[in-house]
């Protein structure tokens, strides 16, 4: 964080426009509890913002400590919240401040302190700003797409100022980079249920279940498109079950021999709400399971102790499972 | 493996003198305006392996209740700053009223004053301070810092659990706001504003008891959420919420144990995020928890609600 400007830094008490204000050193009292030894220049700053702040002073000058002290820690939350009084006082270009934001946010993305200044100040712009918000949380998703403030912050914009044209291509678009990738495909979910442009879940849920299926023979391993394709069904397991689609991605994971954990887990699922398993699929679990003697079990009981040998580390959650199975006739 | 005894030795250097001595140490800058929630995680971890006596109690209850907004310029919250002069937010509220009960020195509190409840909004929800910063982390920050003051009558609870329940994803689990990505320390949050108002029911358990068991990774580790590297800190996050919606027997306990300890440093002390990173207060103090709810020897039994030791929230409820 040390940029050019904090090089040359010339201490406080040597500039003459200070030359009026007497530092206040922070109170520890005589046994501290926590002591914790600063550096000169972090003590300096905040002694000198401690008297700006004890005597509310917004000018232009403790606007400007306040940028000095967060660019030595920008997680204080009383500086944040100061600067905002000034801000707001000297009627100071906001526009001006978002680019001092961007800076900060590059070098420190996961401070809740930034995030929430962020919002303020777009929320005071208001839904010019909208599609600037959403290219400058794209830019930090390309150094960490899973980021949680900027995810946070990119919901917030869309729901509050707009701009979800584009949205679910670029949900696409963050799931071929990286299809492991959990964040954005709740983002998908988060756009086909509540983006007004796309006429919600039930018109959505068709190609939605078959963007998921595609993913998930890409990937069978990936949890994330199998509970998207749960989600899809949401509250209604019965259609989930009905949709020929969904026992058909088991058996194609199963065929595959490798990573059929999650499509085991479905088939449960599925025999819950009554599904009738063709012979394929029963031949296709028989196939990969580990054991001989599960042969003469019934399907559920079978998928069960497969997923224990495979899965040993959680074989209770397992076992628990075959009891949720109704009896098969 | 074991608890090494040096976990409490670096704990003394935490809480009494000589913490991050290291002059121009960046750590010791961005503490200092968390003191308090560094208290909290340092005197909880000393009380939770029993030595809290190795402090001084007095010094302590004196400094925190400095750290209360004297300034009287907020209408309604006046709560705790990070440190003396800091302003209010509610994270360091419930850090203060924590390290308070820790004492049994609650009643030094003006409750009254501290009006947590002007935080709470409309539709149920909490901010943090009074700019305005909505998280279900808030929900449970207030719901937990009201029930250990036995004040949650003056909030609107039926609202606050409508909220929680409007952050509930697909998997089970829940975000900071409606339609936010499941977060394992977020659903601590929800799950345990829950059980604290008695309101655990709306929880999916099965649901989320397989989302959660899902997030032990190979190395016995938990992450929180799906594809990250595991950390100790969800060792607490993932196992309390396992254990207030009773499916903690979902994972493997003794692999996650093994994890813990894994991730010690055997000559100094202290506990770190993954095996042979740096130590640090937040993650011995999520490490030893996370081993309390592992019934771990020798450790005193931790509340995953609370987050604080039983005998502590037992003496608040129980005592009258």
């Amino acid at each position: 964080m040390k940029g050019e400007e904090e090089r040359e830094r010339i201490p406080i008490k040597e500039r003459p426009e200070w030359a009026d204000v007497r530092p206040v050193p922070q109170d520890d009292g005589p046994n501290p509890v926590v002591p914790i030894d600063y550096t000169d220049d972090f003590t300096e700053t905040m002694d000198y913002f401690r008297a700006v702040y004890l005597a509310d002073e917004r000018s232009p000058r403790a606007l400007h400590l306040t940028k000095e002290a967060i660019l030595l820690n920008s997680g204080n939350y009383t500086v944040w919240q100061f600067r905002r009084l000034i801000l707001d006082a000297l009627n100071a270009d906001l526009h001006e401040e978002l680019q001092f934001l961007d800076q900060i946010t590059r070098e420190n993305a996961k401070n809740y302190q930034i995030w929430y200044h962020r919002r303020w100040l777009a929320e005071k712009l208001g839904e010019h700003v909208a599609s600037k918000e959403h290219e400058f949380s794209r830019e930090i998703f390309c150094k960490d797409a899973k980021n949680y403030h900027a995810w946070s912050h990119r919901q917030w914009v869309l729901q509050a100022l707009g701009g979800w044209e584009g949205e679910l291509s670029y949900c696409s678009e963050l799931i071929k980079d990286d299809i492991f990738n959990n964040s954005a495909w709740n983002q998908r979910y988060f756009v086909v249920s509540k983006s007004p442009l796309l006429g919600g879940l039930e018109v959505m849920r068709d190609s939605e279940v078959a963007y998921a299926i595609e993913a998930i023979l890409t990937k069978p391993e990936n949890e994330s498109p199998w509970r998207y394709l749960r989600g899809l069904h949401k509250n209604d397991g019965k259609s989930l079950a009905n949709d020929p689609r969904v026992a058909s991605v088991c058996l194609d994971v199963l065929t595959g021999k490798t990573d059929y954990i999650h499509a085991l887990n479905m088939i449960l699922d599925l025999l819950c709400h009554r599904h009738q398993p063709s012979k394929e699929l029963k031949d296709a679990v028989d196939a990969v399971s580990p054991d001989p003697n599960l042969s003469d079990v019934g399907l559920a009981e079978k998928v069960c102790s497969i997923l224990k040998l495979v899965d040993p580390m959680r074989s209770n959650y397992w076992e628990w499972r075959k009891s949720t199975v109704p009896a098969q006739d | 493996m074991c608890l090494y005894a040096n976990v409490s030795i670096f704990f003394y250097g935490v809480t009494s003198a000589n913490i991050l001595e290291k002059k121009d140490d960046f750590a010791s800058v961005v503490m200092e305006h968390l003191r308090l929630n560094g208290a909290y995680w340092g005197l909880t971890t000393l009380d939770v392996l029993g030595k809290l006596d190795a402090v001084n109690q007095d010094e302590v209850v004196s400094w925190i209740m400095q750290c209360q907004d004297q300034s009287g310029v907020y209408p309604g919250f006046s709560g705790f700053g990070g440190n003396i002069g800091h302003d209010p937010h509610l994270h360091y509220t419930l850090s203060a009223i924590q390290v308070l009960a820790l004492f049994d020195k609650i009643d030094v509190l003006d409750i009254e004053k501290l009006d947590i409840a002007s935080l709470q909004n409309e539709d149920g929800s909490f901010s943090g301070d009074i700019w305005g910063e909505v998280d279900t982390r808030f929900s449970y920050i207030a719901i937990c810092s009201l029930a250990l003051l036995q004040r949650l009558d003056k909030i609107n609870v039926e609202k606050a659990v409508a909220y929680i329940v409007s952050c509930k994803n697909l998997d089970g689990g829940f975000g900071c706001t409606p339609g936010a990505e499941s977060h394992a320390g977020q659903i601590f949050c929800c799950v345990g504003a829950l059980a604290i108002t008695g309101s655990v029911d709306h929880v999916d358990k099965d649901l989320l008891g397989w989302w959660l068991c899902e997030r032990q990774v190979k190395s016995g580790g938990l992450n929180g959420r799906p594809e990250k590297l595991p950390d100790v800190c969800y060792s607490w996050w993932v196992l309390s919420s396992l254990i207030m919606i009773d499916r903690v027997h979902w994972i493997d306990k003794k692999k996650l144990a093994d994890f813990i300890l894994d991730c010690q440093d055997k000559e100094n002390g202290g506990i770190s995020d993954r095996p042979d990173d740096a130590v640090d207060v937040f993650h011995t103090y999520f490490g030893v928890a996370g081993l309390s709810l592992l019934e771990y020897p020798e450790l005193k039994a931790i509340d995953p609600a609370y987050a604080l030791p039983v005998d502590v929230v037992n003496k608040i409820f129980f005592t009258t």
